[in-house]
C-alpha cells in the first residue's frame, strides 16, 4: 500500500483521503480507469503471492507466474466478478487452484490426489483475516494509518518512522499503541471514544 | 463479536508479505500492454508484411510496441497471431 504522506497535526484524529472499496474498484476498472486498477493490484498483492509463496512454498518462478495469471484472468473477468466479497473471494480461489496446479506440474506432488501442503487451509484463513486488518486501515484516521503502515507493512524501523514523521523516536511506540487500539476498536464496531487534542475534541 | 487485541492485529498486520516490487508493476501494467498489444495484432493482421516482419522478431515487435518481452508476452502474442491467422 503506498498511501504515505503528509501526517496528521499530533494527536488529531482526522479522516484520510477515502480510499475506495473493492466494489468501488471494480466500477472504476470498468470504466477504463487505469489508476484503479493500480490500487487493485497494490491492495491484492500481498495476498496473492502469499498464497502462492507462503502458503504453497512455491519457488520464485513459479509463484511469479501465479501471480502474474492471477491478475491477468481478473482483469479478463473483471465484468464478471461481483461486488465485494466475491472480488477477494474469487481471486483467493483463483491464486489457490493455480498455485496447486502448479505444485503438481512441478513434479513435487502426484499427479492425481490432494496437492495442498499440510496446513495450507489454516494459512490461507489467516491470509484472509490479515487481509480484513489491512483493509481496516483505510477507516483510521491519516496519521494513525500511516505509522501502522510504516511500521507493520513496510517494516520501518522507530528510526525511520521518527525522522519521516518528525518525532521523537520513543514517541513512535505510543503512537503505535494507541493506533492500534483504535483498529481494534474499528473491527470489533465499537465506536473511538472522542478524544481531546490540542484543546479541541476531535474524532 | 470477534476480539482483537494489540498482539493478534499486529501479527496480522505483518501476515502478508510484500509482493516484489517488478511483479506489482508489470501487474499494474496490464493495461496498457494489453492495448499495445491489441494494436500490434490488429497491424499484424491487417498487413501481410507487417505480420512477417513481427514473426520474424517476436520479442524486438513487442519491444518496439513498449511491452517488455518476456517469456509470458512473447507465447501471447505468438498465440493471437496464429489464432489471428486462423481467421
Amino acid at each position: 500500500m503506498s498511501r504515505a504522506g503528509t501526517s496528521a497535526p499530533s494527536g488529531a484524529l482526522q479522516q484520510g483521503p477515502r480510499v475506495r472499496n473493492d466494489a468501488d474498484l471494480i466500477a472504476a476498472c470498468r470504466l477504463g480507469d487505469d489508476a484503479a486498477w493500480e490500487e487493485l493490484v497494490e491492495r491484492f498483492s500481498p495476498f496473492v503471492y502469499g498464497i502462492a509463496a507462503r502458503g504453497y512454498g512455491l519457488g520464485h518462478t513459479e509463484a511469479e507466474g501465479v501471480f502474474q495469471e492471477v491478475f491477468a484472468r481478473t482483469y479478463e473477468h473483471l465484468r464478471r466478478v461481483g461486488d465485494e466479497p466475491s472480488l477477494r473471494q474469487w481471486i483467493g480461489q483463483l491464486a489457490h487452484r493455480l498455485s496447486a496446479d502448479r505444485l503438481r506440474g512441478t513434479g513435487g506432488v502426484p499427479a492425481i490426489g490432494p496437492v495442498d501442503p499440510p496446513g495450507v487451509e489454516e494459512v490461507l484463513d489467516r491470509f484472509r483475516e490479515a487481509l480484513d486488518a489491512r483493509d481496516a486501515l483505510a477507516g483510521l484516521p491519516e496519521d494513525c494509518r500511516e505509522i501502522l503502515e510504516r511500521f507493520f507493512c513496510r517494516d520501518e524501523s522507530y528510526t525511520t518512522i521518527a525522522t519521516a514523521l518528525n518525532v521523537l523516536p520513543g514517541e513512535v511506540a505510543t503512537r503505535i499503541s494507541r493506533s492500534l487500539t483504535l483498529l481494534s476498536e474499528l473491527l470489533e464496531g465499537r465506536e473511538p471514544p472522542v478524544r481531546p487534542s490540542r484543546g479541541r475534541v476531535t474524532r | 463479536m470477534k476480539s482483537y487485541d494489540e498482539e493478534h492485529l499486529a501479527a496480522l498486520l505483518r501476515e502478508l508479505p510484500a509482493a516484489p516490487p517488478g511483479w506489482v508493476r508489470a501487474a499494474q501494467e496490464l493495461p496498457s500492454a494489453r492495448a499495445a498489444m491489441d494494436d500490434l495484432v490488429e497491424r499484424a493482421t491487417l498487413s501481410e508484411q507487417c505480420r512477417r516482419q513481427v514473426l520474424s522478431d517476436l520479442e524486438e515487435a513487442l519491444e518496439q510496441a513498449g511491452i517488455e518481452p518476456d517469456r509470458r508476452a512473447v507465447a501471447a502474442l505468438r498465440a493471437r497471431l496464429g489464432r489471428a491467422a486462423e481467421y
